[in-house]
């Protein structure tokens, strides 16, 4: 866990008040809709279909049990009683009322948390893999680099004012969780010949209406340079980035349009200007981020300990364990993934009860610590092996022990219609749809891993592009309609989908995936053949006949 | 539109030429930057301030030559939305060091003025009167900042390492 002191304490509680001041000149009429648009932005706040939604932000998934409290109290207090994971690592609550939100954030402040920049045309929520700190063979704790960006980007007085919004993720495992890829910059941690921690730095990902995959602008920047070399690239973005047309103003078009060679030659002249400035970030002051890492105390501990070695008797027990816990890089310990996606919910729903309970659960089996990952999910990062019957007794109890996670029914969507102002279609009764028809636990597990990804209009805010199975929701004619694409994917060989064919009807779009899955699984040339393995094998021809042939 | 100039509410010496108003005999000019390209010998030898008034899609480097002799280089916020001019400041500033009057023209309003300053800008041409009024109190509104600017401020970064040496002197 990251600790706060003082002063990023300060300068949260300056916000809260600056955003106080804020929306009392809104209230009064002193300030326009338009001017006070930008401003509510950068504090997380849209005006949705049917209320103003409030965005907050979890920095790098890493969440204390005080603060998943605190959001459950705003859930309850100022909201419906229920907050809505997100695949940017933020929970946004969709029935707030504007006069109350200056409170919501007061009370969130307390315990360190705030809404500063999960949206507007700024620098967004640093984004990492779930598993940092924990993931056996991580190159080192990206959080470190992770809240050294977070505070560099906070408020900063050059990029406040893009010309669009600005997301960067980083990993430092050879398995991206944290989706770098399609990020405007993606980071890898990786050590040099000389074992000195650096970066590969890549840009110009990004999905909505032009998605593009990142290219690698520099195979190594220093961890000393990292701030300077973000700097540059966000400077020539500033200036050269397109502001006639807000379709094309991000950094993926500019990218694009000049190439990566000519792009990159900017950033290089940019960065040579300020590489050696107050931006060399020293060792110190990495080592004193560091030192505000607290990682638990762990015991020494059997890896099989009696109570798994008979747990495992229990099949029920077996088929949640097999897919919610992953390997720590304690042995002893596990990491336990925690489903939001039961059969039949909207996925990434979590009520105010559950989320206090998952707290005291994660004081009594994780250190006090919970993770949020960009799939919607939550995470137990530190769970000692012989604890993991009792906690997923306790998960069961709760509702979130769905035995899912990776499989077809653990489904990104954003909230579309139900919720959004921009959606053309449905999502969330798409995947509730989805979810029932593969209920059915064996049938799943038989499929394998296989993620679907639901969005309701071009933004692509469920990821669809990057979806096993991707389904976007358009208009045609007054009437909702589904693209379906397959082959995407979003971890470290991240690739876009292919159109399998003509969008299909809302009755019909849960029938052609399972006939998209069916037709996997009589090709697949082995069970263990995974669903993006026949599919890069084969591509979209013989999936578009078994899906079109009755249609 | 109200000038704050020095952290108050100022008068404006300058008067702002277009592209083809006549030159006048004294007094201080600010001129848009095309003209002020195309004249400036003839422009600088005359007595009075000259300042320029530089569009967010304009080089700014074309003005490094000029520097020395300008009284107030104006930068434009077409919209508070599009903030080209804060990168062009921070270049003034930070690698050209200028050190003259740095104006912010355009849509100011005071939730900018905290960014502004740190980017470089020290007088403000405000949008709305009561904005202008609340320069101060706005200005004042953080104590706190992450990043290093030209601005001099101490950062998160190197306050935490001061406390943290000081407490090691106690110890
Ligand atoms: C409910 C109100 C929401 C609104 C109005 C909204 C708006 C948008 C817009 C306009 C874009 C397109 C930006 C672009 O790439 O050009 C976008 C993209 C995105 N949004 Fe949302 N969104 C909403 C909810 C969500 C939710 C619930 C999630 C997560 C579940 C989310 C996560 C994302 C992500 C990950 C992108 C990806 C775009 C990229 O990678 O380039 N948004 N959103
Ligand atoms: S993808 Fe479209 S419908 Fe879905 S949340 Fe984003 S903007 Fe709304």
């Amino acid at each position: 866990m990251y600790a706060y002191d003082e002063i990023d304490r300060t300068l949260v509680n300056e916000r809260v008040s600056e955003f106080r001041d804020q929306v009392q000149r809104r209230l009064s009429g002193e300030l326009t809709e338009d001017e006070f648009k930008m401003l509510r932005l950068q504090n997380g706040v849209y005006l949705q279909l049917h209320a103003y939604m409030f965005r907050v932000a979890i920095p790098y998934g890493t969440l204390a049990s005080n603060q998943l409290r605190a959001l459950a109290h705003v859930a309850r207090k100022y909201d419906r009683g229920y907050g809505h994971f997100t695949t940017r690592q933020n929970i946004q609550f969709n029935w707030i009322k504007l006069s109350d939100l200056p409170d919501a954030l007061a009370d969130l402040a307390e315990v360190g948390i705030h809404a500063m920049q999960t949206s507007g045309n700024n620098m967004r929520n640093v984004t990492s893999d779930q598993w940092a700190g924990v993931a056996p063979g991580e190159i080192e704790d990206p959080r470190i680099w992770s809240e050294l960006i977070r505070q560099h980007t906070t408020l900063h007085p050059e990029f406040s004012f893009l010309p669009r919004k600005f997301k960067i993720a980083i990993t430092a495992s050879d398995h991206d969780r944290a989706a770098i890829k399609v990020h405007d910059i993606g980071l890898r941690l990786i050590k040099n010949e000389k074992g000195e921690t650096g970066f590969e730095v890549l840009v110009g990902g990004g999905l909505g209406r032009t998605p593009f995959i990142g290219k690698t602008i520099k195979h190594f920047v220093h961890g000393r340079d990292l701030l300077s070399y973000i700097e540059a690239i966000l400077r020539v973005y500033n200036q050269y980035g397109r502001r006639d047309n807000i379709y094309k103003a991000r950094i993926k078009i500019l990218v694009h349009e000049l190439g990566i060679e000519k792009f990159s030659r900017e950033v290089e002249e940019e960065w040579q200007h300020i590489r050696h400035s107050s931006l060399e970030i020293d060792d110190e002051v990495i080592e004193d981020i560091r030192s505000r890492f607290i990682y638990p105390a762990y015991e020494k501990l059997p890896h099989m300990p009696d109570e798994l070695r008979q747990a495992a008797a229990d099949p029920n027990f077996e088929a949640w364990r097999k897919n919610s816990v992953a390997s720590h890089k304690n042995p002893g310990y596990s990491i336990v993934t925690i489903s939001l996606k039961p059969i039949g919910a909207p996925p990434g729903d979590a009520t105010a009860e559950q989320m206090d309970a998952l707290a005291d659960l994660a004081d009594k089996y994780s250190f006090g610590e919970i993770r949020v990952g960009h799939e919607q999910n939550l995470a137990l990062p530190h769970v000692a092996k012989r604890d993991l019957p009792a906690l997923w007794k306790a998960l069961d109890k709760l509702g979130l022990a769905t035995p899912n996670v990776n499989l077809i029914t653990d489904i990104i969507a954003c909230p579309g219609l139900d919720y959004c102002s921009l959606a053309n279609a449905r999502s969330i009764p798409i995947a509730q749809e989805l979810t029932r028809r593969f209920a059915n636990h064996e049938l799943a597990n038989l499929i394998g891993r296989l993620h679907i990804n639901i969005s309701g209009c071009i933004n692509a805010c469920g990821h669809h592009h990057v979806g096993h199975i991707g389904i976007l929701g358009v208009e045609k004619n007054g009437e909702e309609v589904y693209q379906i694409t397959i082959g995407g994917r979003a971890d470290e060989n991240a690739a876009l989908g292919n159109l399998i064919g003509p969008g299909v009807k809302f009755d019909e779009v849960a029938d052609v995936v399972e006939d998209i899955v069916e037709a996997y699984l009589a090709l697949r040339e082995r069970p263990d053949e995974l669903f993006m393995d026949t599919v890069k094998r084969l591509g979209v021809e013989p999936f578009k006949e078994r899906v079109y042939a009755t249609r | 539109m109200p000038l704050v100039n020095g952290g108050k509410i100022a008068d404006d010496s300058f008067v702002k030429l277009a592209v083809d108003t006549p030159l006048p005999e004294g007094g201080d000019i600010l001129v848009p930057a095309e003209r002020f390209v195309g004249e400036a010998d003839a422009l600088l030898k005359r007595a009075g301030k000259i300042g320029v008034i530089w569009p967010n899609n304009r080089d700014i480097s074309e003005l490094v030559p000029y520097l020395g002799k300008l009284a107030v280089v104006a930068l434009v916020f077409p919209t508070f939305r599009d903030g080209r001019a804060y990168s062009q400041a921070r270049l003034l500033r930070e690698r050209y060091n200028y050190r003259g009057e740095l104006r912010a023209t355009g849509q100011v309003l005071r939730d900018q003025f905290v960014f502004m300053l740190r980017a470089g800008f020290d007088s403000f041409e405000v949008k709305k009167q009561a904005d202008a009024e609340a320069f101060m109190q706005t200005a004042k509104r953080y104590s706190v900042f992450y990043q290093p600017t030209g601005d001099g401020r101490i950062t998160a970064l190197h306050r935490r390492m001061q406390l943290r040496h000081s407490e090691g002197v106690g110890t």
